[in-house]
């Protein structure tokens, strides 16, 4: 009983940071309609930020991490000026493929700066805390802690807030938002903002929750994919709860499966989403 | 450099071109003629190469192996596997939009990868499996590649006549109709799954027998010998520079790029050696290389989005009547 709560505590640690990745990717899939491929490696990019602040800088953890949540955000903007919104009235088939060489780029890039080898944020080791058994490292709070208030922070963006409310108009009817005098363009920025900070935030906690590595991000975009589409493309809600199911299945597989094989679990469980349900759990789009 | 050996880098080289002309125009097929977004071609490949290195190689005690098939039937055999594995991946994806089959296609990827390291009964694992066979050991040296150079070649024109011909058949055009406009498609009563899910067999089909030939043409296949994003990637390159739809474009953006990936890493030699370069973008040239060739990509998408030679209709057929 023990073990198994420690795969679920396991497993609610890793949907969260998959959670924080696939809000990006399903609000980016709502508003420019097409499923962005460096995604992950944008994760990748923001952990080591972090880890040029923490490391390069000397700066105290949370500065490090402000300042990475940040400057993902303005990279993940500058992409788009650059590349997709020249793109985007060619076709969204156009946006996905330049993705993809996004992806590549941003990886060899951080390879380049950083090099091909694990890096760590601290050294030492600390001590996890036990509960009736159950061992919890304080990273593992820190991880689910902040990806919970992130994700309440952009509920009450989107739920309060103009902006979120022009973002929600232009995900449900691009048209009817363009017609009723919605500046697209910046809610178009203010989504790249969003899902840089997210991403960010995903790839700092994989980092301390295992290590450092250019392809970190890459191996984590196929759950991430699974969980928006398990949740439903277009719906943020949607894709926590995705994360969460995948993640714990990821984990759980653990049990009857090799370790290596946990990729396969979410795409698995997204291949019979697909065949079964494809709009997601929670009814989003279907492309 | 003496000559020899440039002669027979010169046939390594065009060897190379072949076996990615024979991908670049299996995914034509795919999303060239009808516009699915595979991003698995190194799914395929690989499944190819192993099932001919399998089938064929020799012996042994540590994976499947021994059966001592003929080159030809290895290569046939790699077709159907791979063509086995795309038909169901189709099948889950393709009465949905091309961005599902893109995601679909880099899960079977991962899977296909993570079979190869860790089935070791079957594959030998991380070790991967050597002495495949090539159909012209006899022979010595020099005169092997070349047999073997002609020998992909007559693939290369065979795959592209097979495509040409298909290129003007009514089969292709409604793939480019479906392409365009699927539902008006649908409305003039063809049955647009099945259009859809022959052309990712078949093109899958092209990059298994891709992977199939490059097997026994360097005679050894490991999970760590094919990085599966950068083959995805840069097959994926020489279409769209040469020119998605057209198959002549297939070919030359498969030599093309290909050459500019070959020059590349004797560039930034050249640069590192008079100290242009700074010694940590050296050490890392292989990611340098890539960073390059995807910032070719994104110029091409940019501003020349049709390729080198950009898709043509075919020409009307002259009948005798």
């Amino acid at each position: 009983m023990i073990d198994f709560l420690q795969i679920v505590i396991y497993g609610i640690v890793l949907g969260s940071i998959i959670a924080l990745g696939a809000i990006g990717v399903s609000l980016i899939f709502g508003i420019l309609r097409f499923a962005h491929f460096a995604h992950g490696d944008l994760m990748t990019l923001g952990a080591y930020f972090a880890l040029a602040g923490v490391a390069g800088m000397s700066l105290p953890m949370f500065a490090a991490f402000g300042l990475a949540l940040g400057a993902t955000a303005l990279v993940a903007v500058g992409i788009d000026r650059a590349l997709y919104s020249r793109l985007q009235q060619v076709s969204p088939i156009i946006l996905l493929i330049s993705s993809v060489g996004v992806a590549l780029m941003l990886r060899s890039l951080i390879q380049m700066i950083w090099g091909p080898d694990n890096e760590i944020y601290q050294s030492g080791i600390s001590m996890p805390w036990t509960f009736a058994g159950l061992r919890i490292q304080p990273t593992q709070v820190m991880i689910v802690g902040g990806a919970a208030g992130l994700m309440l922070l952009l509920h009450l963006f989107l739920q309060h807030t103009r902006f979120g409310k022009a973002m929600r108009a232009m995900s449900d009817n691009p048209d009817l938002a363009r017609l009723s005098g919605i500046n697209t363009q910046r809610v178009v920025i203010l989504t790249w903002i969003i899902a840089g900070v997210l991403a960010a935030a995903a790839g700092i906690f994989l980092g301390m929750d295992t290590r450092l590595h250019p392809i970190m991000g890459w191996k984590l975009l196929l759950p991430v994919f699974a969980a928006a589409i398990f949740g439903g493309i277009g719906k943020p809600y949607g894709a926590v709860a995705g994360a969460l199911v995948i993640g714990l299945a990821q984990e759980m597989s653990t049990l009857i499966l090799p370790a290596a094989y946990k990729p396969a679990v979410a795409f698995a469980l997204m291949v019979i989403i697909l065949v079964w349900r494809p709009t997601g759990i929670f009814g989003g789009k279907v492309l | 450099m003496e000559l020899s050996g440039l002669f027979s880098y010169f046939v390594f080289f065009l060897s190379m071109v072949s076996v990615y002309a024979v991908l670049v125009l299996g995914l034509n097929i795919q999303w060239g003629y009808n516009g699915q977004l595979n991003i698995g071609v190194a799914a395929f490949f690989a499944v190819g190469a192993y099932t001919t290195a399998i089938v064929t190689g020799p012996a042994s005690d540590n994976y499947l192996g021994g059966f001592g098939l003929p080159f030809l039937v290895g290569l046939i055999l790699a077709m159907v596997v791979a063509g086995l594995l795309a038909l169901l991946v189709g099948l889950i994806t393709v009465n949905l939009r091309s961005d599902y089959l893109a995601i679909a296609t880099i899960g079977i990827a991962e899977i296909v990868r993570l079979v190869l390291k860790n089935e070791g009964w079957l594959t030998n694992g991380v070790r991967g499996i050597s002495s495949i066979p090539g159909p012209f050991d006899g022979l010595s040296g020099i005169t092997e590649g070349m047999a073997y150079l002609v020998t992909l070649l007559v693939f290369v024109a065979g795959v592209y006549w097979i495509c040409e011909r298909l290129f003007r058949s009514p089969w292709a055009r409604v793939l480019r109709a479906i392409r365009a406009n699927e539902d008006a498609v649908r409305a003039a009563g063809k049955n647009v799954l099945l259009f859809r899910l022959e052309a990712f067999v078949l093109g899958s089909m092209f990059m298994g027998l891709g992977g199939a030939l490059y097997a026994h043409f360097v005679g050894f296949v490991s999970p760590g010998a094919f990085d599966p994003m950068f083959a995805t990637f840069v097959v994926w390159v020489m279409l769209i520079a040469g020119g998605s739809g057209n198959n002549r474009g297939a070919l030359l953006g498969a030599l093309v790029i290909w050459a500019v990936w070959t020059l590349s890493s004797s560039m930034i030699d050249a640069l590192a050696d008079i100290g242009l370069l700074p010694d940590q973008l050296a050490t890392q040239a292989s990611a340098l290389r890539i960073f390059l060739i995807g910032l070719l990509l994104e110029i091409i998408l940019l501003t020349r989005r049709e390729g080198l030679l950009p898709e043509r209709p075919p020409k009307a057929i002259d009948r005798a009547d």
